[in-house]
């Protein structure tokens, strides 16, 4: 097992990055590695990815997910709810990027970065500090 | 940059300046550089020491997310780049001077002020505002003397956001956990020595419109040693509004408290304890029998009534006296104008704005705080900074001016003045400082509370 699960490591996987301005990007991690990482080796194409580096306390490693991938990805843990609850634009295949560990069937994923500022003109009264 | 004259004839240096060096100074001059490979950016900054309320808002036992100065580092050591510390915009140097200096000049000084509740009793002695607090417990020179009176049993924080919270973790964190963070030492020992047994946290409505986030609410139900109290009869019905269709995030926040009254089974046990109260609003804060210092809180109650969207707190006609020794203010942060010469919207605290184009003002932007009003973490700050700097690029590719000089023509100004300019250098020698003596203390760094020494470590 332990040879079989080295030689998985080795695998490389193409992912497709839908960037900000809707470009696609594509870039490569191997297995096991988090998406946040291949975004960041990938010379931070995304600005501001990873605030936190990937210690669960930011945010802007929030991506949107394919739905089929987003089903057959292990649930996110309490604690990366927790955050992705204070995430703008969060959407039913939310994720955040230093949670997601890449495997081999992801190979040629799309992951969409959500183009936040649009929604901010209708931020109201979310992380407001009063009650 | 004179190459890139000689070569086309037409090019020039671009030159903007940022006011502010919080997330939305940084993430703002980020977006600059990265987007505009000619332009030069110049970040003035009040303090000696940069990164706003990262460093001096953010709590103490939230390192990780204080990590994003890495990534500010990072950008000040782009060459386009100068830090110019210790210089307060407004008194040192007037926006319109910087206006003459640079293409372009962005606000993100951020929210400096805060809310008053403006009942009587505000300003008897025990009553602290939550920015003075936070400010005192993170090492903000102008709170270091605060040594807020923790010598008593209850203590009551008033609003129900995540500052609220914030507050009421750290002055009841066991002090060994404590000990490990980037707090002052002053303040450890300070709260080393509280007396304080439990903490209300009070807010005007009810237990579906607090403010407060599922992560911070979290922490304070798992809180060592400190038991979380929830009156059950507050969360009638709620159960039914969770059938209903509501957000994931507002849904997930209600059931954890859910799980947290009585009924429920999270939380601590332990010897200390805080809660919630619900449908409370201050009318006046009561003296002791003395009239010395705060003895309780006047409290009118509320219920809700639905006002369009969202539920207003009405007042029932009865009241409530609570006793306590200890009122934090925590009802919001409030920015100020900066120079009469800005325009300003008193009513919501915010420089009137377009998408950060600062109206009525070619070549004058905001971001952060300023722009959007005191609310939002780093990631929403973030957001709005790269929607001013966009704004910049757009405006500057589109204007034909005459070459500005930029810090070298404040510089002079600066000097007559006696203003020592830090750069970022210099901080690195602070940072360098405070570090070291973090070390012998087995924690992050221990912060200087001082400006006069901050400059000195400053000049080397
Ligand atoms: C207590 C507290 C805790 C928080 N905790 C978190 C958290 O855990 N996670 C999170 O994501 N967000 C947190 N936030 C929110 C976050 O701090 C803000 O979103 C962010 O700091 C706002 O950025 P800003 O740059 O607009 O303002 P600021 O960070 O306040 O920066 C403004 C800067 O401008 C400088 N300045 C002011 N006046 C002048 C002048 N006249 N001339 C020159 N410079 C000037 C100030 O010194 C300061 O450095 C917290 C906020 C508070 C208040
Ligand atoms: S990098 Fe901050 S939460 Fe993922």
């Amino acid at each position: 097992i332990s040879l079989k699960s080295r030689e998985l490591k080795m695998r490389w996987v193409n992912i497709c990055l839908l960037n900000r301005d809707g470009k696609p990007l594509w870039m490569s991690g191997r297995v096991g590695e988090t998406l946040l990482n291949v975004v960041m080796n990938a010379n931070g194409p995304v600005e501001g990815y990873g605030a936190c580096e990937g210690t669960l306390a930011c945010t802007t490693c929030h991506v949107y997910l394919p739905t089929e991938a987003y089903e057959r990805m292990c649930q996110p843990t309490e604690d990366e709810l927790d955050m992705l609850d204070l995430a703008v634009g969060l959407a039913e295949t939310s994720r955040l990027g230093c949670q997601v560990v890449l495997k081999p069937w992801m190979d040629g994923m799309r992951v969409q970065v959500p183009k936040h500022t649009a929604d901010l003109r209708g931020l109201a009264d979310d992380g407001k500090m009063e009650g | 940059v004179t190459r890139n004259c000689c070569f086309t004839g037409v090019r020039r240096k671009l030159h903007a300046c940022v006011v502010g060096s919080g997330p939305a100074g940084f993430y703002t001059v980020q977006h600059l550089l990265k987007n505009n490979k000619e332009i030069r950016v110049d970040l003035y900054e009040r303090l000696p020491v940069p990164f706003g309320l990262v460093r001096f808002g953010v709590a103490p036992d939230h390192p990780d997310v204080k990590n994003v100065i890495n990534s500010f580092t990072q950008t000040a050591h782009s060459e386009r780049f100068t830090f110019c510390g210790n210089v307060m915009v407004g008194r040192d140097v007037m926006v319109s001077d910087l206006q003459e200096a640079y293409d372009a000049v962005v606000l993100s000084y951020g929210a400096e002020d805060d809310q008053l509740l403006r009942i009587p009793g505000e300003q008897l002695p025990g009553v602290y505002s939550a920015r003075a607090i936070v400010g005192w417990y993170n090492g903000l020179p102008e709170n270091k003397d605060l040594m807020p009176d923790l010598n008593v049993e209850t203590a009551v924080v008033l609003g129900q956001g995540n500052v609220a919270l914030d507050l009421a973790r750290i002055l009841l964190t066991p002090v060994d956990l404590l000990r490990k963070t980037d707090i002052t030492g002053a303040a450890l020992d300070a709260i080393a020595e509280s007396k304080i047994k439990r903490i209300f946290v009070v807010g005007r409505r009810g237990p579906l419109q607090v403010a407060f986030t599922i992560k911070e609410l979290r922490e304070m139900v798992n809180l060592q040693g400190v038991r979380t109290v929830l009156n059950p009869s507050d969360f009638e019905g709620i159960e039914r509004v969770l059938l209903e269709n509501i957000p994931r995030p507002r849904r997930r926040l209600t059931e954890l408290l859910l799980k947290s009254t009585p009924q429920g089974s999270a939380g601590c046990v332990g010897h200390r304890e805080w809660g919630l109260l619900f449908h409370r609003s201050p009318v006046q804060i009561l003296p002791t029998a003395d009239g010395e210092r705060v003895g309780g809180i006047h409290f009118q109650l509320n219920k809700l009534e639905a006002s369009g969207d969202t539920m207003k707190a009405v007042p029932t006609g009865n009241s409530e006296d609570m006793p306590c020794g200890l009122v934090l203010r925590s009802i919001g942060y409030r920015s100020l104008p900066l120079d009469p010469d800005v325009p300003f919207d008193k009513r919501r605290g915010v420089i009137p704005n377009n998408r950060g184009r600062v109206e009525g003002r070619a070549g004058l932007y905001c971001s952060g705080w300023v722009k959007r009003g005191p609310q939002g973490v780093i990631a929403t700050t973030m957001n709005d900074s790269f929607e001013t700097g966009e704004a910049v690029l757009e405006d500057i590719s589109n204007r034909s001016a005459s070459p500005q000089a930029g810090f070298e023509s404040i510089r002079p100004k600066l000097a007559s003045r006696g203003v020592q300019v830090v750069s970022f250098g210099d901080w690195t020698r602070i940072d360098r400082v405070e570090q070291e003596r973090g070390l012998k203390l087995d924690k992050p760094r221990e912060k200087i509370l001082d400006v006069q020494e901050m400059l000195t470590h400053a000049s080397g």
